[in-house]
C-alpha cells in the first residue's frame, strides 16, 4: 500500500536542472512528484497530508558521487544502514558507494549484494560504483558490461588511481563501447610517496611530509591525454588546487567528455586546519592552501567544476588517534555536506541555486540518473532545507558508526530538515509538523 | 643551584622551541650555565627533583640523547626508568595513545619522549597528567639540541646576536634544523641553510633564512659551521646519488671551511658520518665543538628538568 499523498506547501522551490527559483508547492504521489504549483498552493487533494514549509528551500534530494561504506568487510566503520542514515539526516537522497569493500565491488555477484543489502537496511538510494581493475589491483579490467547490467553506475578503483598507462588506456577504450564512466582518484602515488598533507611552508613548519600539487596535475593531464585518444566518458573525482582547474577548464572548451568534482573539504577548508596535527583533517587529496580552495569555489561557481562530494570515509580510534603521519586519510562527510557547503552561500562566494545544482543535477546528469531535478513525473527524492538554521556541531549526534569529523564543534548554519526518499519521510526535524 | 634568580618558566611541557620568547630560552640558557658548573664538581648530586619519577620514553633508539636525559635527571635527583620500543607492548599493537594512559597511570612527574612522528609528543602531551620533554619528534623539533647548541655557541663566542650560522645538508629530514633555526633567529643570529635542493623542505625560504645550494658560496663569512647527519638510507640514489658525490660538494673539509671566518666553529649534533657529512680531520681538529656540545647536552637537559619542575604538583 503506497503512503497517503503529500503536499508540501509555502515552499520556496528551487530547480536545478532547469534553473528555476520561485515560491511554490509541491504534491508528492505514488512515489514521485504529481504535481508543481507556482505560487500559490492548489487545493489538496483528498486523504492528502501537508507540511507546511514556512518559506523553506524544497529542492531535490542531494546525490553524493562519492561515499566510502563499510559493507562488506568493515560494519565496525560503517554499514550500509547507518550511512544511508546518515545520509538521510544531511539531506542525501542517493549515495554512490565506493568499490573498496572487503571484498572489493568487481563482480556481478557483488554489486547484487549489495543492492539487496540496500534495499533491505538503507533508507536512501545506494548505487553502487564498481571496481575498474580486478581487486582494485591495478592490471585486469572488470567486467564493465555486466557489471553495467547488474546496477553498477560508474568505475573506479576507489581510493586509488589508475596508475599504468596502459591499463587505464584500454579501460577508457573498452568503457566507451559500453557508455561507461570512469571516475578516477587522480593522484600519482609515486609523487605522493611518503607524503601526508599539502606541500609547502606549513608541512615544513610541522616535520611533514608534503604531498606536491603534481601528484594530482601529473595524473589528470595524463588522463586527459588518454580521453582525447580514446574518447571515453571520464570524470576526475575530486580535483583540490589551481592548476586542476585550468586543466579541466581546457578540456572542456576543447568538447572533451571529461567532468569534475570536488570535496567539500577542499571548498571549507585549507590546510591552516589541520592545525596541531589534526588527523582528521588528514584527507586524499589533501587540504591545500587558501589560494587553492579560492581557486576550486570560484571553478565551482563557473561551472568548470560539476559537482561537489561528501568523500564520507569512516575512520575509527585505531585508524584516527595517532600521529598525523601514522594515521589513516579520510572524513566523515555525507552527513555534513549540506551544512558545510552552504558556508559557501553564507560567505557570498556561491548562490544557493549553483551550489543545489552541483549537489544534485550535476551528479545526476553524469550518472544518468532521472532524480536530481523538481519536475512532474521526477522520483520524489525530495529535501526541505532551511539555509539559516544556526547550530555548533556535536559529533556525538552524528548518525554514522564513525565520528572522524572535521567539523566536530564547528559552527555551521543551513541543515535538512525534511527528507523523502521516494515519497516517503527518512528523516524529519521536530519542527517540522506533518498535518493529516 | 641557580646565581640569581632566573626568571620562571611559564610552560608546564617542553614540546619545541616555537612559542618560546627570547628570554624563556635565555633564561634557560642562564640555568643550564650554572648546571655546568655542578656537572664539573665532584659531587655532582642535587636535590631538586628529589622523590620525582622521570620516565625516559624511547620509540627510536637514542644511546646519547636518552643517557643525557637519563645523567640529568639523576644528578637532580630523580628517579628515572628508560623505556625503549623494543621492550615494550607497542610493537604489540598498543597505540601511542594506551601508552600513555598506562604510564600516566603509574603516576611519573616527567616523561622524556622520543618518537619518529611529527607531532607524536604533541598528542602524547595532551593525554597525560605530567610534565613532557619533547626529545625529539619525526623532522619536527628538537628543542634540547637547540638549546645546547645555543649554550655551546654562547659559550664560545660570547653572545649570539649578529652571528652568522650556517647549518649544512640534509635540512629535509631535520628536527635539529627547524629547532635551530627557530632558537637561533629568536636570539638574534642570521641562519643560512645550505644543501642539495633534493634535501631542502618546501618553502624553506618562508623561514627568514637564506638557502644556498652551493656549499663554497653558503659559507663566506660565516662564524658557525652547523652539519647535520644524513642518514644511510638516503645516500645512495633516492635523495643524492652516492658518498663520493655528496662529500665532494656538502661535506665539510679543509678546503671549504677555509672559506667561512678564521675563528669559525664546527658543529655537528651526532652521531656523525666521517667522511660523508663532515672530514674526520674537522671533527676531530682545533675549530671542532663536537664534544663541548655532548657535555652542554647534559647541562641544558637539566637546566630543562629543573625549569619544568616549578610546575610540579607539590603535594
Amino acid at each position: 500500500m503506497s503512503p497517503r499523498p503529500l503536499l508540501l506547501t509555502q515552499a520556496r522551490l528551487i530547480d536545478p536542472a532547469a534553473g528555476r527559483e520561485a515560491p511554490g508547492a509541491v504534491l508528492v504521489r505514488d512515489g514521485r512528484i504529481a504535481d508543481i504549483a507556482q505560487g500559490s498552493a492548489p487545493g489538496t487533494p483528498d486523504g492528502a497530508e501537508t507540511v507546511d514549509c514556512g518559506g523553506l528551500v524544497l529542492a531535490p534530494g542531494l546525490i553524493d558521487m562519492r561515499a566510502f561504506v563499510g559493507e562488506p568487510g568493515a560494519e565496525h566503520r560503517e554499514t550500509l544502514a547507518s550511512a544511508s542514515a546518515a545520509a538521510a539526516s544531511g539531506g542525501v537522497t542517493t549515495l554512490v558507494c565506493m568499490p573498496d569493500t572487503n571484498p572489493v565491488i568487481d563482480g556481478p555477484a557483488i554489486v547484487d549484494f549489495v543492492l539487496r543489502r540496500a534495499r533491505d537496511t538503507a533508507c536512501v538510494n545506494v548505487l553502487p560504483a564498481a571496481a575498474v581493475t580486478k581487486g582494485l589491483a591495478g592490471r585486469e579490467m572488470t567486467e564493465f558490461g555486466l557489471l553495467q547490467e547488474s546496477g553498477a553506475v560508474a568505475f573506479t578503483d576507489g581510493l586509488k588511481a589508475v596508475t599504468n598507462a596502459q591499463v587505464m588506456r584500454r579501460a577508457l577504450t573498452y568503457a566507451r563501447d559500453f557508455g561507461a564512466l570512469i571516475m578516477q582518484h587522480v593522484e600519482e602515488p609515486d609523487l605522493v610517496g611518503e607524503g601526508v598533507m599539502n606541500e609547502g611552508e606549513l608541512a615544513s613548519r610541522l616535520g611533514l611530509i608534503g604531498i606536491p600539487r603534481e601528484a594530482e596535475t601529473v595524473m589528470l593531464e595524463r588522463d586527459i591525454r588518454l580521453v582525447r585518444l580514446t574518447g571515453a566518458r571520464y570524470h576526475a573525482a575530486m580535483i583540490s588546487c589551481a592548476d586542476s582547474v585550468e586543466i579541466v577548464r581546457r578540456a572542456k572548451a576543447d568538447g572533451l567528455p571529461v567532468t569534475c568534482g570536488v570535496s567539500v573539504n577542499n571548498l571549507v577548508l585549507n590546510e591552516g586546519d589541520i592545525g596541531h596535527y589534526r588527523t582528521f583533517c588528514r584527507l586524499s587529496p589533501p587540504l591545500r592552501a587558501e589560494a587553492d580552495r579560492q581557486a576550486v569555489v570560484s571553478a565551482l561557481r563557473e561551472g568548470v567544476i560539476d559537482v561537489i562530494v561528501s568523500d564520507h570515509n569512516p575512520q575509527d580510534v585505531e585508524t584516527k588517534r595517532l600521529p598525523f603521519a601514522e594515521a589513516a586519510d579520510g572524513a566523515l562527510g555525507i552527513e555534513t555536506l549540506l551544512g558545510a557547503a552552504l558556508r559557501l552561500v553564507h560567505t557570498g562566494d556561491i548562490g544557493l541555486p549553483r551550489l543545489i545544482a552541483a549537489l544534485t543535477a550535476g551528479p545526476a546528469g553524469i550518472l544518468r540518473r532521472e532524480a536530481g531535478r523538481l519536475a512532474a513525473g521526477a522520483p520524489a527524492d525530495l529535501v526541505l532545507i532551511d539555509p539559516d538554521l544556526p547550530y555548533v556541531l556535536d559529533k556525538r549526534a552524528l548518525k554514522s558508526r564513525s565520528k572522524n569529523s572535521p567539523f566536530d564543534e564547528a559552527r555551521l548554519q543551513g541543515a535538512a530538515v525534511l527528507t523523502l526518499v521516494g515519497g516517503r519521510i527518512v528523516h524529519r526535524a521536530p519542527e517540522i509538523a506533518v498535518a493529516a | 643551584m641557580t646565581h640569581g634568580a632566573p626568571p620562571s618558566f611559564p610552560h608546564r611541557h617542553l614540546l619545541g622551541i616555537e612559542g618560546l620568547t627570547r628570554p624563556e630560552i635565555e633564561g634557560l640558557l642562564d640555568r643550564a650555565d650554572a648546571a655546568v658548573d655542578i656537572s664539573r664538581q665532584i659531587e655532582k648530586k642535587r636535590v631538586t627533583l628529589r622523590g620525582r619519577t622521570q620516565i625516559n620514553l624511547f620509540f627510536e633508539p637514542s644511546t646519547r640523547t636518552q643517557s643525557s636525559f637519563e645523567l640529568a635527571g639523576k644528578r637532580l635527583g630523580a628517579d628515572v626508568m628508560n623505556m625503549s620500543v623494543a621492550s615494550s607492548s607497542v610493537k604489540k599493537g598498543e597505540t601511542l595513545i594506551d601508552t600513555a594512559a598506562t604510564l600516566n597511570a603509574m603516576r611519573p612527574d616527567i616523561i622524556v619522549v622520543r618518537h619518529q612522528s611529527a607531532g607524536a609528543v604533541h598528542l602524547l602531551a595532551r593525554k597525560v597528567d605530567c610534565s613532557v620533554v619533547n626529545a625529539g619528534d619525526g623532522a619536527h623539533e628538537h628543542p634540547t639540541q637547540a638549546l645546547l647548541d645555543a649554550l655551546t655557541i654562547r659559550r664560545n663566542k660570547g653572545r649570539i646576536e649578529g652571528l652568522q650560522v650556517a647549518i649544512c645538508g640534509d635540512v629535509l629530514h631535520s628536527r635539529v634544523a627547524r629547532s635551530n633555526i627557530i632558537s637561533l633567529q629568536a636570539l638574534g643570529a642570521r641562519v643560512r641553510v645550505i644543501g642539495p635542493s633534493t634535501l631542502l623542505p618546501a618553502g624553506i625560504e618562508r623561514f627568514g633564512v637564506e638557502v644556498f645550494t652551493n656549499m663554497r658560496e653558503g659559507l663566506r663569512d660565516c662564524d658557525i659551521v652547523m652539519m647535520l647527519r644524513l642518514q644511510r638510507e638516503r645516500m645512495n640514489g633516492s635523495f643524492v646519488p652516492s658518498v663520493k658525490e655528496y662529500f665532494r660538494y656538502y661535506g665539510l673539509d679543509g678546503d671549504k671551511l677555509a672559506l667561512a671566518k678564521p675563528d669559525a666553529l664546527v658543529m655537528h649534533p651526532g652521531p656523525m658520518n666521517r667522511g660523508v657529512e663532515i672530514a674526520s680531520d674537522i671533527a676531530d681538529g682545533a675549530q671542532s665543538l663536537i664534544r663541548e656540545q655532548v657535555e652542554m647536552g647534559v647541562a641544558v637537559r637539566m637546566a630543562v628538568l629543573e625549569a619544568l619542575a616549578s610546575h610540579l604538583p607539590n603535594e
